[in-house]
Order: structure tokens, then C-alpha cells, then sequence
């Protein structure tokens, strides 16, 4: 893996499919943001320390692997667990299939919960990257996505982190939320940038149906302006890239060597375990899924039955689409393959290329208009199974 | 027994023998005219005609409670659940009358619609009489009433009868008065019925004996038969509805059809209770069936005489002609692999509906399709939705237009069937287009209403006649393209729902007509043409183009959309690239749930139809219809 290399390198993004990974679900939260569709639950950190006891054994109970490149804890809100608690489920990971001395192990954190004590009481239990639900530096913003922290608490944050040693520190923005102006979206960036991060996700905001927004929405509320969002994008690009920080898939930058390697990994088709309420996994072409509700999933963990809910197996054609899908995503592109050749051969592939959406870069086939990725997954789908 | 099921014809077996010794002429074993009744019934849909035919089957025993289903006469589904009968029937009864009498009564079913009101006429030509069906509730609508009036002009006895007095919305006294108003005679005389309990069904069968005439065939004479139906049956092929006028019909004859010229063999004569029943021979007076072999259903057309080679009448029964198209679209497979498909489809559809005509014809936006005429907007659905759901096909039918006759300057006069064929400017003198007669009924409180929208659709007055102080009937003279779109839609709407229309072709006239294009991304797309009068062309311009920007979804890249008059531009919208078409965050969870959700908006994208880069998708190419909304 090249350390130094650009976080947009075709050899980085592919070598990814190698790194073996494990994510980690915690659904606590202080309050449930009205756009968020990730399992979460809210008032019942009387739970925690029960539910931290069944991510660890079924931790115990995955059967052992190779050692593993990185760990990402998502949420929820992993930062509202106190470090030790996070740090017993580091430790049954390491303990069960062992994690390299390089390994990434990320946290999502709320910039509200940080504190010096805390991001050093992280660092100690192993972590090395936090990525900060930031969201916005415009206090009308942040009020409209229900947040509860100000752009203060995201500098002090993100000052804590970098002195209590996390080597890569990571800004989460939303834009296109209703309300907000270009212009606040391009202070937003500016100050986000400013706090030289080592890696920034943009995302345009996505009114999904079963949060309170997908409800204001349908009743004809307020909805994000997609064009509008296609200018952010491209503000946030430019703004980005002046600053050295490379876009490496379609809502993701990094500084050389801060790409997120767990992401890069899922983006690969690399394999990744799954724990913890709703967490996904991806093993041996299996994909796995785990109950939802966090009372099932205790129980169901104690009583020795396992948590998975469903599996699929992602194999042929499903396999084809996905690696187009997810590959796509990223600047570095994918390897033709027969999907690509597909396409490529296609009325609809010469469309795409006419209109400049997609091109080949030697043997890879490359999305030159990112925002319509999916334009180009469909069209391979409409060529029909094995065209 | 195939076909049985469904009350028609089943391969002959256990031949009967026609009538009974107290209803035949002695000696000659046909029925005795003078104890024949030929009648069908005229009402609006609902109106309870099926329900009423349900009953005088019932009360002559015609059919068993097992064999009765619900609406006998009703074959078809699409039929079934529009209440519409497409194809008229018939069916026979025995009545024995309350002087003791036994009398064969022949009801002949009759098409609800305008559509195919040259079926009907043909359908009373083969009755002395006619029931005229009122809803005791609703009162008199247009569609019943121009049969009505069909019905007199061909002679018609016609009982006015009043059903659904069992309800407690019922008017009987207005309602009869507006009968009287319509026919002449005592609105206590009117018949009272309840399809429903029952109620009235003797004294109705008593009347039509009373009433309507016997048949004064000459038994003597040489064979003359009406063919008034027919439909394609998969086992026996072609089957002929006839009534015979003179002369007597019979099984192994050969017999002459007079308009077409075509000889055929009788195989098989018989009449319908609704169980088919074969006999030897039908004599004057009779309805029944006829089966000669011939495959192919345009072969025999409605409307024609038979006769017998050996004994050949000198003259044909009047009445004869072709069923016009009046309404022409384009169908196209939205596969274009689908066409020959398509062609098939449609060669079968016609075996049964000889009034469908279609001819090959190509569209530079939608490849190869059909020009098809429709006798109506109703049959033209009804033959679209035929195609896609029983030959599975998806279509792309693009906007409907009338035949328009243009004059060039050399004086040859053409006749147009799409807006595509209409010559430049240059070579053409004038354009004519179809009128209608139109005829509305309505509550006279909407006339202003109804004035301004028949001035609207560039129609003119003919006639006002009062029915009743608060009911009038109007007539008008109409342009078909104008009726055609929207027409009765805007008359319901304006007279909330109370009006009803029927309208019949009245003659072509010259109007000021302009062809107006559309151009996607600055390419005229063909299918999209319309023929408009020359005052309504901007409006009619501006609201399509406005209509199209609404249903073309946003492409790659900026698509114009323009309508044009020749090389002048009326109007222009364009739909605005798509820039952002992805989702913001794909994480592990993500994948399965996202790969499901693209492949489902594939399939939208598969209904697709490419015009040249742009993306159409099916409903756009009839947005004409809908301007108006
Ligand atoms: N109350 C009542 N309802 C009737 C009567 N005759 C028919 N109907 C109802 O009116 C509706 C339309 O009748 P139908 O025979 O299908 O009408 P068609 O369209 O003229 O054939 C049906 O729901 C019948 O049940 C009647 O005498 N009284
Ligand atoms: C699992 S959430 C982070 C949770 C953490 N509690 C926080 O608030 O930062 C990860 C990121 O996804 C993004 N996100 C969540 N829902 C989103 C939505 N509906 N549209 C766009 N981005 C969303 C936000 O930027 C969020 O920081």
C-alpha cells in the first residue's frame, strides 16, 4: 500500500480489496437528527454497557479470520461511550482475529460530546482517526438540521483531537439543506478548511422517506434543490482541491495518505465483519445483515441465537453491478471488466461519453461527471444480464 | 362443447327441428310469420338493459338458474366491465301469451355506443320493433335518444318503457312525459318496469305483441337475408347473424353474397336460446345463425344480402355500406423487435372486428408501426387495451387525428390519415375537415355554458328543441378533430355531469388548418404533429410544448423544445440538464438496498423510447390529448 501516494491512485484503490475489516455499530444518540436514517436510538444509554457485553460476543462467536487493516466504528454516536467500553470492543477485535500495528481504527464522533480527556482516553484504547459529525459552521443551518453543537464546539474539537494525538482527523459536512445559500455553504467550507483536516466528506443532503424530513417533504415541506446542491459540489471541489485535499470518490477528500482505508476497502469489494445492531458484513461473497431494534438484538445476542437477519449472496452478474457501483464511486475508476466492455459497446455507453459523463483511462473506465454515477450503473443494468 | 360456455356457437350435434306444430305454416316447417316478434332495446349504459334481457330470459325459461350468468349478452371482458357490448347478439324466446298463443319473440341486442352506431342501424334493421329503455331515475340521455331516432327512421315500432320504478330516486311521471315528449302518445301508457323485481315483464311481453308488426316476408320469394353481426369463432370460423327478409335459408344450400359477390356453402343454419340450436332451415321472419367455413372475417360484411345461387333475388336489402374509420393513430411495439408481433396481434383482433383497419407506416422518432383507424375514441381504447393486455404487447400510440381531405392546386383532392402526410404549404389549395351533427341533452340552465364551449370548439347552431321546460335538446355542427379531444370530457364538466352527446358525421368542409411540428433538441420529431386551425395553433403550440417540458425528464444535457409552423417558431421551453443524479454516501449498509433500487428504475428507463439523444418516455407522444387540462 502506498503511504504517501495520492488517495485518488488507481493502485491504491484497488490494492483496498485486500485490507480486511470489521465495522462496528453504536446506535446511541443524544437526540435522533431529523434527516438521519441509520439505526439509532435515543434515551437508552441505560443499555450501553449490556449491549457493549453482546458486541463483544459476537465478536467471539464470528469464526476467526486474518488479521485485520482497519476498524470503523459508526453510529449512532460512538463518542457517547466512554472510552473503556469502546476500548473492550477494540480489544475483543484484536483479540479474536488481531489487528495490524498500521491499522486504521476510526470513530464518528459528535463535536458537542468531545473533550480533551476523552479524545485522550480514545487514543489510549487504540484509536487513531475520528471523523466529526460537523455538518455545517452556520448556526441557522445547523439549528434546521435539529444539531445540538456550534461551530465553536467543532473547533475546540477538533484542536482536542490533534492534541491528544489522532494522526487523521476527518470533518463530515452537509449541504443543500433547505434554507441555506451558496454563500453560507461556501463559509461552511472555507471554515471547515481552515481547521486543516486531514479528510472532509461532503454530503448532499438526502431526504430519506422514513425520517421526520421524508415526512415534512411529503407533506410538501421544504426539499433540498438538486441543482443547486450540483453547484455546492462543485464549490466544495474547487475549494477542496486549493487546499491540497484530493477528491477520491464523489463526496470524499483526503490530504496524500488520509484517504479512509475501511471506506476504500468497502468501495473495493474488500470483505468487511459486521457487529452490532443493523451492522452489514461481507464475507466469503455472503452479504449479512443484523436486526435492527436494539431489544432484539441484545436478547437475541444472550440467548445464544446470533443476530443475523437476512443474507445475500453476491455472486455473477449482482457481483458485476456492484463493483461498477461502488468502483465507480471513486475518481481512480474501475477496471473495464465485462460490465464496462458492455457499456462501452453500447448506444447508451456512446451517449454517456458524448455527453462527457464517462470515459476510459487506459484499461480503467473512469465517471468524469461523478454527480451522475448512478446515470451510468443503470445504463449498464439496462443492457440486460450478461449482454 | 367449445363456445358453448359462452352462449355461442358449438360444433352441430343432435340437429332439432325448427319450431313447434303450433308455430309452424303447415307444410312448409318454417315458423308462421304472424307469430314472430323481431325487437331489440334501446338504452343509455345502466340504464338496466342487461338486467331487463337477464329477466325475459329468465321468464320464457330460455336459460336454467345453473347456465344463467350474469349478463347473458355481455361476452367479451373488456365488454363485461366497461358495460358496453360491443357485438350485438341475439337470442330467441318462446312466449306463450296470455290468450294462450305461443309466439317466438327475437331480441337483438344492440351496441351502447356511438362508435358503432352503423352496427346498430344494422341491428335494427333486422326488428319491426324497439324497447326504449329510460332510467325512471336519470331520465332520457342523447345516445338513447338518437337511437331512438334511428329506430323511427327504419320504421321502428317503438315502445317507450320506464325501469328502475323500484328505486326510491324514481320520477316515473317526468320521466314518462319525456318520453311522450320524444315518441307522441299517453304518458300513462308508458310501461313501468323493474328489471330488478321483475315487475312489468309480463304486460312488456304482452305489448310487444300487441305492438310490434310480424314480419310480411314472402315465403315465396327468392332468399334475401340481412347479415347484421358477425365474429370470428377459432373452432367454426366466420358466424353470420342474418335475418331473413323473404324466401327461406337452408343448411347445404349455396348461397350468394350480393355486395360482396363471395358464394359460400351453408353448412350450418340455426338460432340462438342462447344455446345454439341447428335446424334445417330458417324461413321469413326468422333470426339465427349462419355457418359457412369462410376463415376470414372481412369476407362477410355487415350490412350485405344473401341469397341463393339457385334462386338469386334481383335486388339487394338497402342499406349497405362500409364502416368508415374516423379517428387514426399510430401504434408502435415500444420494442421495436415487437412489430411483426404487433402485426399479428392485430391481424387477429380484426378477425373479429371488421371495422379495424391499420397499414404498415414508419416514424422517424418511433420506428415501425401501424396507422390504424378507429370507428371512435372508444374503439380505439378499447383496441389498444386489447393489445397490451391479451397479446401482451407495450405500445406507444401517439396522438389521435381525423382524416382531413386536402385539394391541391391541380384540383386532385387526397385524403390524409396523419398530420405527417400533410403537404407544404405550397401544395395545397384548401384542407377539409370532418363535421359532426352533433346532439346534446341537457338541462337548459347549462345552454350558456354549453354555447360557449361548442364556440370554443368552432362549432356552430343548428337546431334548440325544448323536451321539457327544464330539459332541451341542442344540435350543432362540429369539427371531429375538435370533438375528438376533450370534447365530451369539457361538456361533462361544464354541465356537471348532466349533459349526455351523441353525434354523427355530417360532411367534410374547408377550415383554415396549419400543421404544427414540435422540435426536440432542434429535430423535428414527426410523431408529434398536429393538424390545428390556424386561430388556435399559438395557444395550441404553446400549451403542448409547455405539456412536453413536463413529461420529458431532464437528460444529460439541455434539450430544446420548440413547436414550429414551417420554419416559424411559436414556441419554446427546454428542459434543463440533469446534474445531479447519484447518491451522496454508499456505505456497507447501503449496497444491497441501492443495487435493488437502480435495478428498479431500470426498468423505467427501458420504457424509454429514444428520439434521436433524447429520452420520450411513452405518454409524452399522446400529450396532445391532454392540452386541454
Ligand atoms: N334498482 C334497480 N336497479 C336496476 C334495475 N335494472 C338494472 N338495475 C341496476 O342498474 C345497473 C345497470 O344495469 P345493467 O343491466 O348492467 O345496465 P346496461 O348497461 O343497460 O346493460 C346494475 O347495477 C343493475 O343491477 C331496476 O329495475 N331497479
Ligand atoms: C452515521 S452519521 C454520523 C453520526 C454522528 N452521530 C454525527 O452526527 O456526526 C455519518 C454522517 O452521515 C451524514 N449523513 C447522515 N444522514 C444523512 C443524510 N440524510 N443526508 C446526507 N448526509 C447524511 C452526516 O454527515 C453524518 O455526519
Amino acid at each position: 500500500m502506498t503511504e504517501t501516494g495520492r488517495p485518488d491512485a488507481p493502485n491504491l484503490a484497488d490494492a483496498a480489496a485486500h485490507i480486511r475489516s470489521a465495522y462496528v455499530h453504536i446506535p446511541f444518540c443524544a437526540r435522533w437528527c431529523p434527516y438521519c436514517d441509520f439505526a439509532v436510538v435515543e434515551g437508552r444509554d441505560d443499555s450501553t454497557d449490556r449491549y457493549v457485553r453482546a458486541v463483544v460476543s459476537e465478536i467471539e462467536s464470528e469464526p476467526a479470520w486474518g488479521e485485520l487493516g482497519a476498524i470503523f466504528f459508526g453510529g449512532g454516536t460512538p463518542s457517547r461511550l466512554a472510552p473503556p467500553l469502546l476500548g473492550s470492543i477494540v480489544e475483543a477485535v484484536a483479540e479474536r482475529f488481531g489487528v495490524a500495528d498500521t491499522a486504521e481504527v476510526t470513530l464518528e464522533a459528535n463535536p458537542e460530546d468531545w473533550t480533551e480527556d476523552l479524545a485522550s482516553g480514545l487514543v489510549a484504547q487504540g484509536f487513531t482517526r475520528v471523523s466529526f459529525g460537523a455538518q455545517s459552521f452556520d448556526p441557522v443551518v445547523l439549528t434546521a438540521l435539529g444539531r445540538a453543537h456550534t461551530p465553536d464546539h467543532i473547533v475546540r474539537a477538533v484542536e482536542a483531537a490533534r492534541s491528544a494525538g489522532f494522526s487523521s482527523v476527518s470533518l463530515d459536512l452537509i449541504y443543500g439543506t433547505p434554507g441555506e445559500s451558496m454563500d453560507s455553504w461556501a463559509r461552511t467550507v472555507e471554515k471547515a478548511l481552515g481547521l486543516e483536516p486531514d479528510h472532509l466528506s461532503a454530503y448532499a443532503l438526502t431526504v430519506e422517506p422514513a425520517t421526520p424530513l421524508g415526512m415534512q417533504v411529503r407533506r410538501g415541506g421544504a426539499a433540498p434543490d438538486p441543482d443547486l446542491q450540483a453547484d455546492m459540489w462543485e464549490r466544495a471541489v474547487a475549494a477542496a482541491e486549493s487546499a491540497c485535499l484530493v477528491r477520491y470518490e464523489v463526496s470524499n477528500f483526503a490530504k496524500p495518505a488520509h484517504a479512509c482505508l475501511y471506506n476504500l476497502g468497502v468501495w473495493a469489494q474488500g470483505e468487511y465483519l459486521g457487529f452490532g445492531l443493523g451492522a452489514h458484513g461481507f464475507r466469503d461473497g455472503v452479504r449479512r445483515r443484523n436486526v435492527k431494534r436494539l431489544d432484539t438484538y441484545v436478547e437475541r445476542i444472550e440467548s445464544g441465537l446470533g443476530a443475523v437477519q437476512g443474507t445475500e449472496v453476491i455472486g455473477g452478474w449482482a457481483a458485476e453491478i456492484e463493483r461498477l457501483m461502488l468502483g465507480l464511486r471513486r475518481a481512480a475508476g474501475v477496471t473495464s471488466g465485462a460490465g464496462g466492455e458492455a457499456l462501452m459497446a453500447s448506444d447508451s455507453g456512446k451517449r454517456l461519453v458524448d455527453a462527457g459523463v464517462v470515459g476510459l483511462s487506459g484499461d480503467r473506465l473512469v465517471v468524469t461527471r461523478p454527480l451522475l454515477t448512478d446515470e451510468v450503473v443503470r445504463a449498464v443494468l439496462a443492457l440486460g444480464e450478461y449482454p | 362443447m367449445p363456445g358453448d360456455e359462452d352462449g355461442r356457437i358449438a360444433p352441430a350435434s343432435g340437429t332439432v327441428q325448427s319450431g313447434t306444430s303450433t308455430l309452424t305454416t303447415p307444410g312448409v316447417f318454417v315458423t308462421d310469420q304472424s307469430r314472430i316478434r323481431n325487437f331489440s332495446i334501446i338504452a343509455h349504459i345502466d340504464h338496466g338493459k342487461s338486467t331487463l334481457a337477464d329477466r325475459l330470459l329468465e321468464r320464457t325459461g330460455a336459460i336454467t338458474e345453473r347456465e344463467m350468468r350474469e349478463q347473458v349478452l355481455d361476452t367479451m371482458d373488456i365488454e363485461r366491465e366497461r358495460g358496453i357490448t360491443i357485438k350485438a347478439n341475439n337470442v330467441r324466446l318462446e312466449y306463450t301469451a296470455r290468450d294462450g298463443a305461443s309466439y317466438v319473440l327475437n331480441l337483438i341486442d344492440t351496441p351502447g355506443h356511438v362508435d358503432f352506431s352503423y352496427e346498430v342501424s344494422r341491428s335494427l334493421a333486422a326488428c319491426e320493433g324497439a324497447l326504449l329503455l329510460a332510467d325512471a331515475a336519470q331520465g332520457v340521455q342523447a345516445q338513447t335518444l338518437a337511437n331512438a331516432y334511428l329506430a323511427v327512421e327504419a320504421g321502428l315500432e317503438v315502445i317507450p318503457a320506464l325501469n328502475k320504478v323500484d328505486l326510491p330516486a324514481a320520477d316515473p311521471e317526468r320521466v314518462a312525459e319525456e318520453l311522450v315528449g320524444i315518441l307522441g302518445g299517453d304518458p300513462d301508457e308508458v310501461l313501468r318496469l323493474s328489471a330488478k323485481t321483475g315487475l312489468g315483464v309480463d304486460d312488456l311481453f304482452e305489448k310487444i305483441i300487441r305492438e310490434v308488426p310480424a314480419p310480411v316476408g314472402s315465403v315465396e320469394a327468392p332468399l334475401r337475408a340481412l347479415v347484421f353481426d358477425s365474429y370470428f369463432d377459432a373452432y367454426r370460423g366466420v358466424v353470420c347473424y342474418i335475418r331473413v327478409v323473404d324466401g327461406r335459408i337452408s343448411a347445404g344450400e349455396r348461397l350468394r353474397f350480393m355486395a360482396s359477390g363471395e358464394e359460400y356453402n351453408a353448412n350450418e343454419v340455426g338460432f340462438l336460446t342462447p344455446r345454439a340450436v341447428s335446424v334445417a332451415t330458417l324461413g321469413p321472419g326468422e333470426v339465427g345463425y349462419l355457418i359457412t367455413g369462410a376463415k376470414e372475417i372481412d369476407r362477410i360484411k355487415v350490412g350485405d344480402t344473401i341469397t341463393s345461387v339457385a334462386y338469386q333475388a334481383t335486388a339487394p336489402l338497402p342499406g349497405y355500406s362500409e364502416p368508415k374509420s374516423m379517428v387514426f393513430s399510430g401504434l408502435y411495439p415500444t420494442d421495436g423487435d415487437d412489430f411483426e408481433r404487433l402485426r399479428e396481434a392485430l391481424d387477429k383482433l380484426r378477425l373479429n372486428d371488421a371495422s379495424l383497419h391499420y397499414e404498415p407506416e414508419s416514424s422517424r422518432a418511433l420506428g415501425f408501426g401501424f396507422r390504424t383507424g378507429f370507428l371512435g375514441l372508444l374503439h380505439m381504447e378499447i383496441v389498444r387495451e386489447r393489445l397490451e393486455r391479451e397479446y401482451d404487447l407495450d405500445l406507444v400510440a401517439t396522438a389521435p387525428s381525423v382524416a382531413y381531405r386536402v385539394v391541391k392546386p391541380s384540383g386532385e383532392a387526397i385524403e390524409i390519415h396523419s398530420p405527417q402526410d400533410l403537404p407544404n404549404p405550397g401544395e395545397v389549395a384548401t384542407v377539409e375537415e370532418p363535421y359532426m351533427r352533433v346532439m346534446i341533452i341537457s338541462p337548459s340552465e347549462y345552454i350558456g355554458a354549453i354555447m360557449d364551449l361548442v364556440t370554443n370548439a368552432r362549432g356552430d347552431m343548428v337546431n334548440m328543441t325544448y323536451l321539457s321546460p327544464e330539459r332541451v335538446e341542442l344540435v350543432y355542427h362540429v369539427p371531429l378533430a375538435e370533438v375528438v379531444f376533450g370534447f365530451f370530457d369539457s361538456l361533462k364538466s361544464r354541465t356537471r355531469g348532466y349533459a349526455s352527446m351523441d353525434y354523427e358525421i355530417s360532411g367534410y368542409r374547408a377550415s383554415d388548418l396549419v400543421k404544427v411540428d414540435i422540435l426536440l433538441n432542434s429535430v423535428p420529431v414527426d410523431a408529434f404533429s398536429a393538424v390545428v386551425h390556424r386561430d388556435k395553433a399559438y395557444e395550441y403550440g404553446k400549451k403542448l410544448v409547455d405539456k412536453l417540458r413536463e413529461l420529458i425528464p431532464r437528460q444529460l444535457f439541455d434539450v430544446p423544445i420548440q413547436a414550429a409552423i414551417g420554419s416559424r417558431i411559436i414556441a419554446r421551453e427546454t428542459v434543463r440538464a440533469r446534474r445531479k443524479d447519484v447518491l451522496a454516501k454508499c456505505y456497507g449498509g447501503d449496497i444491497s438496498r441501492k443495487r435493488k433500487l437502480l435495478e428498479k428504475q431500470k426498468e423505467g428507463k427501458k420504457r424509454m423510447k429514444m428520439v434521436g439523444s433524447v429520452e420520450v418516455p411513452p405518454e409524452a407522444f399522446v400529450a396532445a390529448l391532454k392540452v386541454d387540462d
